[in-house]
């Protein structure tokens, strides 16, 4: 994908709910509406994640990251979002 | 006797004190505790971003990854299937493909489900994986881990967070003698002399974090384990003296005042 077209991509996705269509999707075990056809990576951009901080695992499968802008978050979509916190 | 380096998995480490990250009042204190204790490789947890919460709140806000070699564990898992889980998610972090491998078998102990740490072993060390296996203080499991190719085996010294010491160093002594790779005892350490004596075994680390993390003043403790290791290590290696349930003065028999020779 060319930097253009996935600036493109993202550009139009950084809402939620601003009269698109909608898809339902189980976020970190909650349920969330986000907008159809969003990348994940367009998903941490609106949830004001870095994608160097945080690993997603989208539908039990880990998303590299090179792989965020193309991975585009379908109806009933279960994805985890993980990162690094403390412990022994 | 001079001190050999300390490598695991072909990497040379600074200390041979390992710490966790866990259970801190917050995150400055933590930071300056771990800087406090010297060590080089630090455990981490991976689990949920609290979408709720503040987004600062990823311990790589805190910790430098070119400071500090971050060791992602599988700590909270309890098959086989959630530990590859969590260490594939701490590996795609991007970090190192390293893992502190733990099945937990049972909560009120934490003691390891040792069956499925060793079939987690097999199937990590398959996949790429540098595994530093967390288990019991048993013998057979702990070859079992080494036959797996871990590139460390990690006795617990008594139950996770308890502080009990080390309950049976014979065992970890054992374990020890007749393994070649790395020897780190972890879990159980309360204080500095347990640390000390953990090390007096001939272990070649500890891995510890309550015991930093819940003192009154973690910095001051952090300093204590970290004397507390290398004095433990620098005693292991002196080679201590034999016990013996007898006096034996230390002074001269000989020369002593108001005696008549002849």
């Amino acid at each position: 994908m060319t930097t253009s077209a996935q600036d493109e991509r993202e550009a139009g996705t950084t809402g939620i709910g601003r009269g698109r269509q909608e898809v339902s999707i189980v976020l970190n075990g909650q349920p969330r509406a986000v907008e159809h056809g969003m990348s994940v990576r367009a998903l941490l951009r609106h949830l004001e994640l870095e994608p160097g901080m945080v690993v997603v695992e989208h539908n039990r499968r880990i998303l590299a990251r090179d792989a965020l802008s193309d991975a585009q978050v379908r109806e009933g979509d279960r994805i985890e979002l993980v990162h690094f916190v403390g412990g022994g | 006797m001079k001190d050999s380096s300390f490598v695991i998995g072909g990497k040379s480490f600074a200390s041979r004190l390992i710490v966790g990250t866990g259970k801190y009042r917050n995150n400055g204190e933590m930071v300056a505790a771990i800087r406090a204790s010297r060590a080089e490789m630090v455990t981490v947890a991976v689990r949920r971003v609290d979408l709720d919460r503040s987004r600062e709140e990823g311990i790589l806000h805190y910790l430098d990854p070119s400071e500090f070699f971050l060791l992602p564990n599988t700590a909270g898992c309890y098959t086989v299937a959630d530990a590859l889980r969590y260490a594939r998610l701490g590996r795609a972090a991007g970090l190192n493909d390293w893992i502190k491998l733990e099945v937990i078998g049972d909560e009120r102990t934490l003691l390891p489900d040792t069956a499925a740490t060793v079939e987690a072993a097999v199937e990590l060390v398959a996949d790429g994986f540098k595994v530093m296996a967390y288990t019991n203080d048993d013998l057979i499991t702990a070859l079992r881990l080494e036959d797996a190719g871990c590139v460390a085996v990690m006795p617990l010294a008594s139950p996770i967070g308890s502080g009990l010491g080390v309950v049976n160093p014979y065992y970890i002594r054992e374990i020890k003698r007749r393994l070649s790779v790395p020897i780190i005892v972890d879990a159980g350490v309360g204080t500095a002399s347990d640390a000390c004596m953990t090390m007096e075994q001939g272990v070649d680390g500890v891995l510890m974090n309550t015991a930093i993390a819940a003192a009154d003043d973690p910095v001051g403790m952090a300093r204590a384990m970290e004397l507390a290791v290398r004095a433990g290590r620098d005693a292991y290696l002196a080679g201590r003296m034999q016990a013996r349930e007898i006096a034996v003065p230390s002074s001269p028999t000989a020369g002593m005042l108001d005696r008549e020779l002849n």
